[in-house]
């Protein structure tokens, strides 16, 4: 198939970036959406032009490396599905194609397709850890879980962290990322004791990072290429209201018991 | 690689404990916008309530209206609780307006909105919409100090309303303004319960049904009054 490419291309942070239109043929079906891309780089190669640059990595749908923002959907037209993981056969001869980064203020674009997400990282280093025993293994069975609340976890706990959530949402909020990484520990018995301290900080560093605020637009768990409910937002926002009115830990660190 | 978000890179430890720490992050204003919503959904309820009783005749809402006006200082508590919910609902939804719009300073050439809907997205246009009119209102049945052809009295809303929406332009602007508050509301019902972080797969459907169903009872409710004046249903 033959296709017309709309991409944005920026050379580095600070410069203006703007659309570069390309005709690319002999695309298969068969291709993955970034082979597609990789077929036009190796064209721009040869020319002796930059390529296109896109992040990626396992190319298997499970590490969250890529993302791009293809007509207007994070990740493309396929539904639970990641880029990488997008094949050409849902697009046909002679489509346009515009392709953008993720937009956000806390993703700032590095180069033509690659965002920073480092912010995502921040996040996680203010709370997503629990306290591990040192010592031997313990037995696999030794703490019991029940059924629902593993798989509520393992829900969340799916997420990759690719960051589509905050390129669909009309806010660029980070409410599904920072819900699924509280619900993810905080449905298991090892996330209870941060359970409280870790809302509240994760919360404050999503805040700091400059997302916007959720306005239950639902885009985000459209966009979401694991599937990841809305419904673990609702859980944060009562293990907030919760952790500011107890804030348990604080308390009890201020009285001298930690 | 230089860090190009350095400036965030110290970490902030997290909102001071309490409920005003809680008013500090971005998740506290939305349970502001909730609980404000939550007393002035109950506010549009009773409100529709008392209005209906103009479908009885006049003793039933001039009574009704008397019976307010000699509460011994109730309403006027009701009143300060109402301006209050108003004024943090405006302050609130700006403080956060101002957040998103700043999140997102390089908007998408091309955007495709999937699960979203039309009330949704348009949620900071229709509340400045029911602003104007709850401006106007006010003016129009409380203070009876808008222009047109009728003399407001104190202590006869009957006639206040029938001589009001006789006039079709302000019957017609009535029911415009209630389709903009129901728009507001079809979004804003919902969302307070998520935002409450009321969610659960067992009542998630039926909670939707009845967010939906107080939205219609309150908007098509106070449209069905100026409607019934202006068809001479009430007259």
């Amino acid at each position: 198939m033959k296709l017309k490419l709309h991409i944005w291309r920026q050379p580095n942070q600070s410069a203006q970036g703007a659309f570069a239109d390309y005709e690319l043929g002999d695309v298969s079906e068969d291709m993955s959406f970034l082979e597609m891309l990789d077929v036009l780089n190796e064209k721009l190669s040869a020319d002796g032009k930059d390529p296109v640059a896109f992040d990626h990595d396992c190319r298997e749908g499970i590490c969250g490396m890529c993302g791009m923002v293809v007509n207007g959907s994070p990740h493309g037209p396929r539904k639970s599905t990641t880029t990488c993981q997008l094949h050409m056969r849902s697009f046909k001869d002679g489509d346009e194609l515009w392709i953008e980064p993720w937009r956000a203020q806390a993703f700032p674009v590095l180069k033509d397709l690659v965002v920073d997400r480092s912010s995502f990282d921040r996040i996680i280093q203010s709370g997503g850890y629990i306290s591990a025993r040192a010592g031997s293994a313990q037995d696999a069975n030794a703490t019991l879980i029940p059924k629902l609340d593993a798989d509520t976890a393992f829900e969340a706990a799916a997420c990759i962290g690719c960051g589509a959530c905050v390129a669909a949402c009309p806010n660029a909020s980070a409410m599904l990322f920072v819900a699924a990484k509280v619900s993810h520990l905080g449905h298991l018995p090892q996330g209870q004791p941060e359970r409280y301290s870790r809302v509240r900080k994760m919360v404050s560093q999503m805040d700091a990072e400059g997302f916007g605020g959720c306005t239950n637009h639902k885009e985000c768990e459209a966009a979401c290429p694991k599937g990841i409910s809305i419904s673990h937002i609702a859980r944060l926002n009562r293990d907030l209201v919760k952790a500011q009115l107890t804030a348990a830990e604080e308390k009890a660190v201020s009285e001298g018991a930690g | 690689m230089a860090n190009p978000n350095a400036s965030v890179q110290a970490r902030p430890l997290a909102a001071p404990p309490g409920p005003l720490g809680l008013l500090t992050t971005s998740v506290g204003q939305k349970i502001v916008m909730a609980v404000t919503g939550l007393i002035l959904v109950g506010f549009l309820l009773m409100h529709f309530a008392g209005n209906a009783l103009i479908f009885m005749g006049p003793d039933a809402i001039n009574g009704y209206s008397y019976l307010l006006h000699h509460s011994h200082g109730l309403l006027w508590i009701a009143r300060a609780v109402l301006l209050l919910a108003v004024g943090l609902h405006i302050v609130t939804a700006l403080k956060l307006a101002g957040k998103n719009s700043a999140a997102r300073p390089q908007g998408y050439r091309v955007k495709r909105d999937v699960a979203t809907s039309y009330a949704a997205r348009t949620m900071v246009w229709s509340g400045p919409i029911v602003l104007a009119f709850l401006v106007y209102h006010l003016a129009h049945l409380t203070f009876g100090v808008t222009p047109g052809p009728y003399a407001h009295s104190e202590d006869n809303v009957y006639a206040n309303l029938v001589q009001g929406f006789s006039i079709p332009w302000v019957a017609g602007f009535y029911i415009v303004a209630m389709m903009g508050l129901g728009n507001h509301l079809f979004h804003g019902i919902w969302s307070m319960f998520q935002s409450l972080g009321i969610n659960h797969s067992a009542y998630n459907e039926r909670l939707k049904r009845v967010s939906f169903g107080i939205a219609l009872v309150i908007t098509f409710g106070n449209i069905s009054i100026p409607l019934a004046v202006l068809t001479g249903i009430v007259r």
